[in-house]
């Protein structure tokens, strides 16, 4: 009995607490409901990469191509026909004279995504260690390269505008969830145990059977699938996107996100995401003049990548395992 | 591999601008190599420190050139002083991966300290208007324009080269750097003292940076907060390819990644060369595949394969 209380609680605290922004992200005025919306959709991004680094222990840096091959299917696609034609002169016909709509280019987006992790997966994943993390990095920028250059799949160097911004607080919510919910089953079967296996001890994990690499494949499919998903409600949220936007700095802060939450636990990616998300936040707003506590805040502006990067280094250095220590949440003894 | 460039009908004006870009890269990955040496570290922090060198240079470009560069290499050995003090001592042990993201929160915190004096006064970026601007003229060499720059990168890359490969086989020191490059807990063990070979390697890397930016600035005199971003990930990359685990490996895939990238983009049709990234990035992969540990790691494999 005991097993299945721990499930629901591993599943449900990462949960609640997305519900719990969102239902909060419903309350507040339109001007600041981007925040929650950026950082729920930061959660679907930095679970889909909790998937294949926090399972695998091996860094990626290249499931944000994954996230841009998402968002910029997802946004050509569902731009109206007409202003379609007039901007985007330059398509292949096939996505120039179709356009469908938001939900189907979610699923989309997860289709290309996973696609996209197979084919890439089946070289890379043959590597270990740093030559692997720099693979990845090499593949991001090949996709980044690519998409900002070749004008007949996307909008090359200049911003996709247009695009449906249907990423609202319900959508936003569930889209996490739905990643947070995939990342659990996973991680749960057979699949997700063999790679974690494989995660604390190589050798061990060999010993019994499991081919590492073949399990590593398999996460990066399922990361790249999620990662697509997250990158269309991330379009399909800002309304416009250029490749800059989907390129290093997400990368590093989406990173940064699930190391600070703790590399190895679904709880650790959830947490870290809404706690660097709610600081950034924070720190706009006192950019502009907060009340907070009574306190009358104004910072000047500039200071919020200054604090924002401090803080993510001195967390780091304190807390070298993460805000969870790479557990997932579980009640206490007491009550099991 | 400069006879074989020559064969698929590159001139001599590409192959030195191929040079020097390789040469200036092989000086970042010494430095990057270095510290990974001893501390087992991927510092991704070290292109703000040429950044904060290039800062450094525009806004001391009034003084005398040689204060200048004398600040510049001050500001920049203390930064990486302050780097090791501050963040990698008390990271010593921690995972890479924790590592490598921390340093990517101070290559972020330096970055938007950059940003912040830009803010302020009011300019996007800082210009620098020494004359370390006269390198960017060219003389010609048997027909070939070869800008001044090209033999200063050249020669201090070898000068670097020379200095550090003394300094590291006959010195003491620098038999305790290999030492502790080798395995350093037993280097420990045999009473070699963690603090100063690491502080040794921190300040020559430092040194090297503050190089790095003297000559960046040559052809890039706007100085702004992402200078030397792009550089440093593509060394990084070269150096993984060229095989981390030893100096010698690292500086020869610095200078590959650099030189091939001038020679692809002299070999790219003119209206392909937005792809050069695409080819070169294309081709890294291709070569971890074939030689996950090096390219140039011959022999027997310094460590047990990690999977």
């Amino acid at each position: 009995m005991s097993r299945y209380l721990d499930a629901a609680v591993e599943l449900l605290a990462p949960a609640v607490l997305v519900i719990a922004v969102g239902l909060v992200s419903t309350t507040v005025s339109p001007a600041n409901e981007i925040y929650f919306l950026t950082a729920l959709v930061s959660v679907a991004i930095v679970v889909a990469i909790y998937v294949f680094v926090g399972n695998s222990g091996v860094l990626s840096f290249g499931q944000i191509s994954f996230v841009a091959v998402g968002a910029f299917a997802s946004g050509v696609m569902t731009v109206p026909l007409e202003s379609k034609q007039s901007v985007l002169t330059d398509l292949f016909p096939l996505l120039k004279n179709h356009t469908i709509g938001s939900v189907p280019s979610l699923v989309l987006a997860a289709v290309l995504g996973g696609v996209f992790a197979l084919v890439v997966g089946l070289p890379l994943m043959r590597l270990s260690g740093l030559a692997a993390g720099i693979a990845t990095f090499a593949l991001l920028e090949i996709t980044h390269n690519v998409l900002q250059q070749w004008t007949k799949i996307g909008p090359g160097a200049t911003t996709l505008s247009l695009v449906p911004d249907t990423t609202g607080p319900l959508q936003a919510t569930v889209g996490a969830l739905i990643a947070i919910a995939v990342a659990f089953v996973y991680q749960r079967t057979r699949l997700g145990r063999k790679l974690r296996a494989s995660r604390e001890d190589p050798a061990a994990a060999r010993a019994i059977g499991v081919d590492v690499h073949r399990q590593r494949f398999w996460a990066f499919i399922v990361s790249g699938a999620l990662a697509g998903f997250a990158g269309a409600l991330y379009v399909h949220m800002l309304g416009s996107i250029t490749t800059e936007q989907v390129y290093l700095e997400l990368t590093f802060l989406t990173l940064a996100m699930l190391v600070i939450g703790g590399t190895t636990s679904l709880a650790g990616a959830v947490i870290g995401t809404l706690a660097v998300s709610g600081l950034n936040s924070f720190l706009s707003q006192a950019e502009q003049g907060v009340h907070f506590f009574g306190a009358k805040l104004d910072f000047p502006s500039g200071t919020r990548l200054i604090v924002l990067a401090a803080v993510m280094a001195l967390v780091l250095i304190i807390r070298p395992s993460g805000l969870t220590g790479g557990r997932e949440v579980r009640l206490p003894r007491r009550f099991r | 591999m400069i006879i074989g460039a020559l064969s698929w009908g590159l001139g001599w004006q590409e192959l030195s601008d191929a040079v020097a870009i390789g040469a200036i890269y092989a000086l970042i990955a010494v430095g990057i190599g270095l510290v990974f040496g001893v501390l087992r570290l991927v510092n991704f922090a070290y292109g703000q420190l040429v950044m904060a060198g290039a800062y450094t240079l525009a806004f001391t470009s009034t003084w005398a050139l040689w204060e200048s560069i004398v600040t510049c290499f001050a500001v920049v050995v203390a930064l990486s002083i302050a780097m090791e003090l501050g963040v990698f001592r008390p990271l010593r042990g921690q995972s890479p991966a924790v590592m490598l993201v921390t340093t990517f929160a101070i290559a972020f915190l330096l970055q938007a300290i950059a940003l912040l004096v830009d803010i302020h006064d009011g300019t996007i970026g800082e210009i620098v208007f020494s004359q370390i601007g006269a390198l960017n003229e060219s003389v010609n060499v048997g027909g070939v324009d070869v800008r001044k720059v090209t033999f200063v990168a050249v020669g201090t890359a070898l000068f670097a080269l020379l200095v550090i490969a003394l300094l590291l086989n006959r010195t003491t020191i620098g038999l305790h750097t290999r030492a502790a490059a080798a395995d350093f807990s037993t280097a420990r063990l045999l009473g070699v003292r963690a603090n100063r070979v690491i502080s040794f390697a921190v300040v020559i890397s430092g040194l090297l940076a503050a190089a790095v930016s003297i000559l960046l600035v040559v052809s890039n005199p706007l100085v702004s907060p992402d200078f030397a971003l792009h550089e440093t990930i593509v060394v990084l990359i070269g150096v993984v390819v060229g095989g981390i685990d030893r100096l010698w490996t690292a500086t020869l895939g610095g200078f590959t990644i650099g030189f091939a990238s001038g020679v692809i983009s002299a070999l790219l049709p003119t209206d392909q060369s937005v792809y050069l990234p695409s080819v070169l990035f294309g081709l890294v992969i291709v070569v971890l595949l074939l030689r996950p540990a090096g390219l140039f790691a011959w022999g027997r494999p310094t460590t047990v394969e990690r999977v």
